[in-house]
């Protein structure tokens, strides 16, 4: 196990540096994450990162598809949210686990 | 007279009918089956239609033989279930109420889900090979296609049968060598996924296999839409493969039904408990095979897997007392890897595919994550044993929960 701080808080995170304990998250660590992916969080991306974590919090899995039933926004949206791999870092940024397709 | 429902006859509801009718012979119980389709297919099959080593009649059996006499098979489409009334009702607005539902309805695939997958290129150069129709139509284009850029693409996750895709793409390449046209050909595998497979050892396993015949992975792809005019695919992002052929494996969703009724998740897929395989919403619902939204595999040995935990678990219920038995998502599938082998894996909700032997330690036979002639007999041979052990519902020398035995860990 690995320990960050962000935002003067130290959390754990596994080898990739997603959180292993999701209520160690803030919204100011996310800014800080974001913006080591180049990202400026607005309230579209903590929108969506809100739902992500109320998924997770419900034991529910994420996909790429279930942002298309968000109510929030588009896929393509998505992808200019997190640019590149949206679904993997909005997730390290959102403070969950990486999802991880069940087979 | 109580009544058991059983909602489809595909691989799951068969094998649940045909393990009930034993125990319910002679009980207040009586079984009923409802199916729409007159055949049922061997879905592992569907893998060798398009190269012609399986014909449809190789593959189709009528419903009617497969389930057993002292169940009532009723021929009608469901329309939805009305879980407070305990009622299924069916299309033609007659109905039957039941004292316990088992969803056995399974998975479809949603090409129109996808835009412009469905469009001019349909089943002339883009297929699926999840559907009877589908396998057919690549079947007929297989027998005249000289060669060229083949894609393999998985829209998203889940799938049925998440090896198929990577398998289709090892026995292409070795039937078009075979043909002489190998080196006409360039193979594409295009996965949502960032490898080859999910979960690590096995990854890198068909990754590494993949590499060495010459696949290309394109990874990480979701696919956003169909491209025909330019005979392109395009994810969400904005970036392109190319194709000749383009083979599908498109959103998958679960029965209509489902949703209609308010059981499921979004894509339809109702929602169950992983270790009890009940409904979370009504007791007296359970859920078997790809129609639940479990973390596991939708595939035909998880199905038989859940089977057995489920008999035990409905017998408890019906004597009112707590279900006892518990599914670990045990998933045990033969890989087709082309040139006579194939590879087997074995694994649960915990446990990724390790390597090692199968089902007994040193002796196997089978051997576990690496290439061996007799995983691809394996594979061959289970057509006889689905058919003659697995829908009757006949016990198989293999435990519904995995073994450690046999299995190397690091």
């Amino acid at each position: 196990m690995t320990q960050i701080t962000y935002a003067g808080v130290t959390v754990d995170v596994n080898e990739e540096g997603y959180f292993t304990n999701p209520s160690q998250w803030t919204r100011d660590i996310a800014a800080e994450i974001a913006k080591e992916e180049g990202i400026v969080l607005t309230d579209q991306h903590y929108a969506i990162i809100d739902f992500l974590r109320s998924r997770h919090n419900n034991g529910e899995a994420l996909s790429i598809r279930s942002i298309n039933h968000s109510g929030i926004i588009d896929v393509k949206t998505f992808y200019q949210l997190f640019p590149g791999a949206p679904l993997k870092k909005a997730t390290k940024i959102a403070g969950i686990p990486k999802p991880s397709s069940c087979i | 007279m109580k009544r058991i429902v059983i909602l489809g006859a595909g691989t799951a509801g068969i094998m649940m009918s045909n393990k009930l009718h034993k125990h319910l012979a002679g009980s207040e119980f009586e079984l009923s089956v409802i199916e729409k389709e007159d055949t049922h297919y061997y879905q592992p099959g569907f893998l060798f239609l398009p190269f012609g080593h399986y014909k449809k009649k190789d593959i189709a059996k009528p419903v009617n033989e497969l389930i057993s006499k002292g169940a009532e098979l009723i021929k009608k489409e469901a329309d939805r279930i009305d879980a407070e009334g305990n009622e299924v009702l069916f299309k033609d607005g007659s109905s039957i109420s039941y004292d316990i539902l088992i969803i056995a309805t399974g998975a479809r695939i949603v090409p129109e889900d996808t835009p412009g997958l469905k469009g001019e290129l349909w089943q002339k150069k883009i297929f699926d090979f999840y559907t009877i129709e589908g396998a057919s139509a690549l079947a007929e284009f297989f027998e005249t296609w000289e060669g060229g850029r083949l894609v393999v693409n998985v829209a998203d996750n889940p799938i049925k049968c998440p090896v198929a895709p990577i398998e289709f793409c090892f026995y292409a390449l070795d039937c078009f060598r075979k043909r002489g046209i190998g080196n006409k050909m360039k193979i594409t595998y295009v996965t949502p996924l960032s490898g080859a497979f999910t979960k690590p050892k096995a990854s890198k396993m068909l990754g590494s296999l993949l590499e060495d015949n010459g696949i290309e992975l394109v990874t990480d792809f979701f696919l956003g839409e169909v491209d025909n005019e330019n005979m392109k695919i395009r994810d969400f992002g904005g970036r392109e493969v190319e194709f000749d052929c383009l083979v599908t494996i498109p959103l998958h969703s679960g029965d209509p039904v489902i949703s209609k009724s308010g059981l499921g998740d979004e894509f339809g897929f109702v929602k169950a408990d992983k270790n009890t395989l009940q409904s979370v919403l009504f007791k007296n619902i359970f859920v078997i095979g790809d129609a639940g939204n479990y973390p596991v595999s939708k595939a035909g040995s998880v199905a038989h897997f859940q089977a057995e935990v489920l008999e035990k678990n409905i017998m408890s219920f019906i004597k009112n007392e707590p279900l006892k038995e518990s599914f670990d998502g045990h998933s045990n599938c033969f890989i087709e890897t082309g040139r006579g082998k194939g590879i087997l894996i074995d694994f649960n909700y915990d446990t990724e595919p390790l390597p090692g032997t199968f089902p007994v330690p040193v002796l196997g036979p089978m051997k576990l994550l690496k290439e061996s002639r007799i995983n691809h007999w394996g594979k061959l041979a289970f057509k006889w044993i689905y058919w003659k052990i697995l829908l009757p519902g006949r016990k198989m020398p293999i435990s519904a929960h995995m073994s450690m035995a046999g299995k190397k860990t690091d």
